[in-house]
């Protein structure tokens, strides 16, 4: 019995490897413009 | 750190570091919960105390589940320390000087009378204006003289309303498209808007030449027209719907936001949400007001409880919907679980007064569009650049580390350290914590893992 199912997610700490290039988009811009979130921002690094 | 909740038929366990998310059982719950600072024996015993008389719950269950939660912890995705702290400002301090994103307030004026609007009717407390082409083509040369290597420029018009000064965003529009390639640049424009001028060219223009658009649209019609209203006091709903419809049928698949305000008015904004989708849009927003505290439209706390059921209903309707195929997305549910930001992004807080800046319609810059108005963060202006280093140090060292309550705060990696003009209206600082703000924040993200498992869950 598999009490546990691990979702697939990023992993975050792999993620500094390649990351910190800075094409994704500033915070709340270009959409609700009152509240930060950065959970819903897509990842825009080319180079991984 | 780990942050564990139920809802719906999931209880759910985040990995705040790791990034990871678990769907448990109710035992590994259980054995979760006390993991940290008991030992095996106790775990294992505390939990069978809890299951006694559970004959479908085995002392071997109980054992084997608390081995899956040693595997996990030791593969990193389970009490995965915290070792992002010396990267907080690296981000920002790589970056340092490099502007990505404008937002253009092309009108400092509205041809609506809304009494909730955090620009005061579109003046930001200050003079009626519009930009002109000449400012604002400056500021798009200032955008790509301070770019730097980024390819991406974003570039909002906003308001006021924007379409109040639609000549000149059509003249901007080609100025940069004129341009871009040239110097290996990519501008992708934005256009808020609230309808109200909303015509065959506007829709061509907004269509062709916007990323995105984010229209203006409170829900029930009663509801809308409470706050927006004309300064003849006459409500737009109507006016602005028929037009709205044209445009997203029209947009052919690309993007764009039908954004709501939901008030002291109406904390049961889910009602609006469907009175949206009845109208056909499915690419749904709905913010809380921002607004000066004691201000009619504040959420009161009884308001606060009655939005987090919204927010926990909105999660169910959307897998209703899903079920039923006709999905619709709402953007603060937007969580791409395996594509999202980098940990860089997720440490280093809101780009604001950074990389992103609004400019004002006589070329003044300010570290965002809520900021504008205050004249002690003024940055400086588009053809000096930022002159007030000091106003700007504040912001870019403004990271999720930089919040002392953040520190124990599971969702601080889904937030960044949240908005630095929410936390400045709030606190003074804005290094504050809105904490309102945070209490919505944390069920909007609880909800929108959720809703991320189900899909996920259903998926395989």
């Amino acid at each position: 019995m598999k009490h546990i199912k691990t979702i697939n997610t990023k992993n975050l700490c792999e993620s500094a490897k390649n990351g910190g290039c800075g094409e994704c988009q500033t915070s709340c811009q270009s959409a609700c413009k009152t509240s930060c979130g950065i959970a819903n921002q897509q990842c825009e690094n080319t180079q991984k | 750190m780990i942050h564990q909740y139920k809802l719906g038929e999931y209880n759910i366990v985040l990995d705040t570091c790791s990034g990871s998310v678990h769907a448990v059982d109710e035992v590994a719950y259980e054995v979760i919960a006390l993991f940290e600072g008991n030992s095996r024996d106790t775990v294992l015993s505390l939990v069978a105390e809890k299951f006694a008389g559970r004959e479908d719950v085995t002392a071997l269950d109980i054992e084997e589940c608390y081995d899956q939660v040693v595997e996990l912890k030791e593969e990193g995705k389970l009490f995965a320390p915290d070792n992002f702290a010396p990267m907080a400002g690296k981000l920002k301090e790589k970056t340092a000087g490099v502007v990505k994103a404008l937002c253009l307030h092309i009108a400092h004026t509205c041809n609506l009378n809304c009494s909730y609007c955090f620009a005061s009717q579109g003046k930001y407390h200050g003079e009626r204006a519009i930009m002109s082409f000449e400012v604002g083509k400056r500021a798009l040369d200032f955008l790509i003289e301070n770019s730097g290597k980024r390819r991406n420029l974003e570039v909002d018009f906003f308001g006021g309303e924007p379409l109040m000064n639609f000549q000149v965003v059509k003249d901007l529009v080609a100025y940069a498209r004129s341009i871009e390639k040239e110097k290996g640049k990519n501008f992708r424009f934005t256009l808020t808007t609230n309808g109200v001028l909303v015509d065959d060219d506007v829709i061509d223009f907004a269509n062709r030449e916007c990323e995105n658009v984010v229209l203006s649209l409170d829900g029930r019609k009663e509801i809308h027209d409470r706050f927006r209203v004309d300064y003849a006091g006459n409500g737009s709903f109507d006016r602005i719907v028929p037009k709205f419809r044209k445009l997203v049928e029209a947009r052919g698949g690309k993007n764009y936001y039908m954004r709501g305000t939901f008030t002291h008015a109406n904390p049961d904004f889910l009602e609006d949400i469907k009175v949206m989708l009845d109208l056909g849009f499915n690419e749904l927003s709905m913010e809380p007001v921002v607004c000066a505290p004691g201000d009619p439209s504040e959420l009161t706390p009884e308001d606060m409880e009655i939005v987090k059921k919204q927010y926990e209903d909105l999660a169910f309707l959307m897998l209703e919907k899903d079920k039923e195929g006709k999905p619709f997305t709402f953007y603060h549910y937007m969580i791409d679980l395996t594509g999202g930001p980098c940990i860089y992004k997720r440490i280093s807080g809101c780009g604001s007064g950074t990389e992103y800046m609004a400019v004002t319609p006589w070329g003044d810059l300010y570290p965002c569009h809520q900021f504008v108005g205050e004249e002690k963060f003024k940055l400086g202006n588009i053809w000096d650049g930022v002159t007030n280093t000091e106003a700007q140090c504040e912001f870019a060292s403004c990271n999720v580390y930089a919040h002392p309550e953040c520190r124990d705060c599971w969702a601080r990696l889904y937030c960044s350290g949240g908005c630095a003009a929410n936390a400045y209206h709030s606190t003074g600082s804005v290094t504050g914590v809105y904490k309102s703000g945070c209490e919505l924040f944390k069920k909007r993200m609880e909800c929108a893992i959720m809703v991320a498992v189900d899909r996920a869950t259903r998926e395989e």
